[in-house]
């Protein structure tokens, strides 16, 4: 090594450096690739173990796209996400956003604290939680209904997103709700008018956040959800898509690409902010 | 009422709707598995006796939960020493600006922000028995026989090997940003000394910059280790704990006793044996956090 020159070593570096990324991109990426190439290849292309597999051998086509949307639940599936998505949403915005702000403004120091333990509560597991949940979720009667998630979901929503939007206000300068509040606004007309729009980048955070939990979720909508037309995409993909042992492999792949695009290119937006959530305390 | 008597109102008004749904479903299951646990509870049954250990006692009698919980060490440490080091080298390629980052982190952050049920049954299709591209490819280069190509998911020891990489391509993207958050957030006079000082790359790597980086990469192998162990998407969709429960893991096993199986209270107690590593993360975890505070 030593006898190269300063040069040639950048050079050198530069190479490994591109291999090196390449490799892994290529490797973290294929499955979605495949999943492309999968949806749109013919039947008989598919299952011929002559044809390369990596290319279009015959003419692409949109049969398996058409099975997907006119003979399964597929839409069904897109349409309950949304629903459960919204709903979650909606019920984690309005009890996490006044949580994170009267534990970062209103209670002290034991407010952090909390925030913690809150926070603490994200680590328990669904798989330890699901048993006993499933028999409250059929005692409340939501058993096989998109209700039990939409219930559940928010329990470990909520905890993350008290923290995420902690991190956001305690950001705010101290001074701004004072001013506010000399002005003759009430503490809590000064939350709801000054910091709530001042925050609004912190709030889509967790918007995005939760929906993108909400489709990622598996173990709980296998608990409690039996029948297809009750299930999200998530769920009804890899377990219902399915019909006996045969599976569909090109509307199978269709489906799993439309579904998980989407929510990859959003999440990809707010990454920084989401994993600042979980490095608070470890990085300054 | 007086401002300051409003204000001592408002902020418990404020949170404790959040803390008492919380409490109340996950502070409440979390007993309640305790409570099963040592109890006779089935789907159907209506009444609860206690029962002390002896669903702990039948379940550590069964060869399933012991396979399944040495499943479990494997699956959990095996993929999380890949994801480390696999997430040093590709947090270490993608810390300096270059054009196309943007692009390439996209790529490399799919496997983490699709949902996983959907990224495993595109790696059951990848690793399906007749089909696999990967043993067209292992095939095409005469490293693998054409007539008994590799089962995949078939046989016990390549099914083990399967799920965890599946499990491991999952997480990588994840300990991924976690690390290249630190590595940016680095103070970067002190390896700067260091190269002016004639330390080589590797030096500066191993002796400076990741020893400074051990808080974050903690962060990153705790939530690891819970997302991991806890875990059973992978192996439901890959194999259902097959062939013959040789993959089977401790929260699937849960899964098939507590739930399809009905059997709630044997199902809480394998469930139960999650809790010991949960109460070490958490207070390592508060340890990190406490740290970070004082100093």
């Amino acid at each position: 090594m030593a006898a190269l020159s300063k040069s040639s070593r950048r050079i050198l570096g530069g190479i490994v450096h591109w291999i090196v990324l390449v490799v892994f991109a290529v490797v973290l990426a294929f499955p979605f690739y495949w999943m492309f190439i999968t949806s749109f290849k013919r039947t008989s292309d598919l299952y011929n173990l002559k044809n390369n597999p990596f290319i279009f051998n015959e003419r692409p086509t949109l049969e398996h796209l058409k099975l997907l949307f006119n003979e399964t639940l597929f839409l069904r599936w897109l349409g309950n996400t949304a629903f459960a998505g919204l709903c979650v949403v909606t019920i984690t915005l309005l009890l996490a956003v006044p949580a994170a702000y009267a534990l970062t403004r209103l209670t002290g120091r034991w407010g952090q604290r909390v925030g913690i333990g809150i926070f603490l509560t994200y680590l328990v597991p669904p798989t330890l939680l699901f048993i006993p949940l499933s028999r409250i979720v059929a005692t409340l009667g939501l058993q096989d209904s998109l209700w039990s998630i939409i219930l559940v979901y928010p329990s470990f929503t909520i905890p993350f997103s008290t923290w995420l939007l902690m991190g956001f206000f305690k950001s705010i300068p101290r001074e701004l709700e004072d001013a506010a509040m000399v002005d003759g606004l009430s503490r809590f007309q000064a939350f709801l008018k000054l910091v709530i729009p001042i925050s609004l980048s912190g709030i889509l955070t967790v918007v995005i956040f939760t929906f993108t939990l909400v489709t990622q979720e598996f173990v709980y909508a296998l608990t409690f959800i039996s029948s297809a037309a009750h299930e999200t995409v998530g769920l009804g993909v890899p377990v219902f898509l399915v019909r006996g042992d045969v599976y569909y492999w090109g509307s199978l792949m269709a489906a799993c690409l439309i579904a998980s695009l989407p929510i990859a290119v959003l999440y990809n937006l707010f990454l920084d902010r989401f994993i600042a959530g979980f490095t608070v305390g470890s990085v300054k | 009422m007086s401002a300051l008597g409003r204000q001592r109102w408002l902020g418990p008004a404020m949170f404790l709707p959040a803390i008492l749904y919380v409490a109340a479903l996950i502070g409440v299951p979390f007993a309640l598995a305790f409570l099963y646990s040592v109890g006779d509870v089935k789907v159907a049954s209506v009444g609860y006796h206690f029962v002390g250990l002896e669903n702990f006692r039948s379940v550590l009698q069964s060869p399933a939960f012991r396979t399944a919980l040495r499943n479990s060490f494997v699956f959990t440490v095996s993929s999380q020493v890949l994801v480390l080091i696999g997430a040093t080298i590709l947090a270490l390629a993608l810390k300096d600006a270059f054009r196309g980052r943007g692009f390439i982190r996209f790529l490399i952050l799919l496997p983490w922000v699709a949902p996983v049920s959907i990224g495993s049954i595109g790696w059951k299709w990848i690793l399906d028995s007749l089909y696999s591209v990967i043993n067209w490819v292992l095939i095409r280069f005469h490293l693998a026989n054409e007539f008994s190509p590799p089962m995949w998911l078939g046989e016990p020891k390549l099914a083990m090997l399967s799920v965890v990489l599946v499990h491991t391509w999952h997480m990588l993207p994840f300990a991924t940003v976690i690390i290249l958050a630190g590595w940016t957030a680095l103070p970067k006079d002190i390896p700067e000394a260091a190269a002016v000082d004639g330390a080589g790359f590797f030096r500066r790597l191993f002796q400076i910059e990741i020893p400074m980086m051990r808080p974050i990469m903690n962060v990153a192998v705790l939530f690891g280790v819970i997302f991991t162990f806890t875990d059973m998407t992978v192996v439901y969709i890959l194999t259902r704990g097959g062939p013959y429960d040789t993959t089977q893991v401790l929260p699937a096993l849960a899964f098939f006793t507590g739930v399809l199986g009905s059997d709630l209270a044997e199902g809480a107690a394998i469930s139960i044996f999650v809790v010991p590593l949960l109460v070490v993360v958490a207070w390592l975890m508060l340890r990190t956090a406490h740290r970070a505070e004082v100093t």
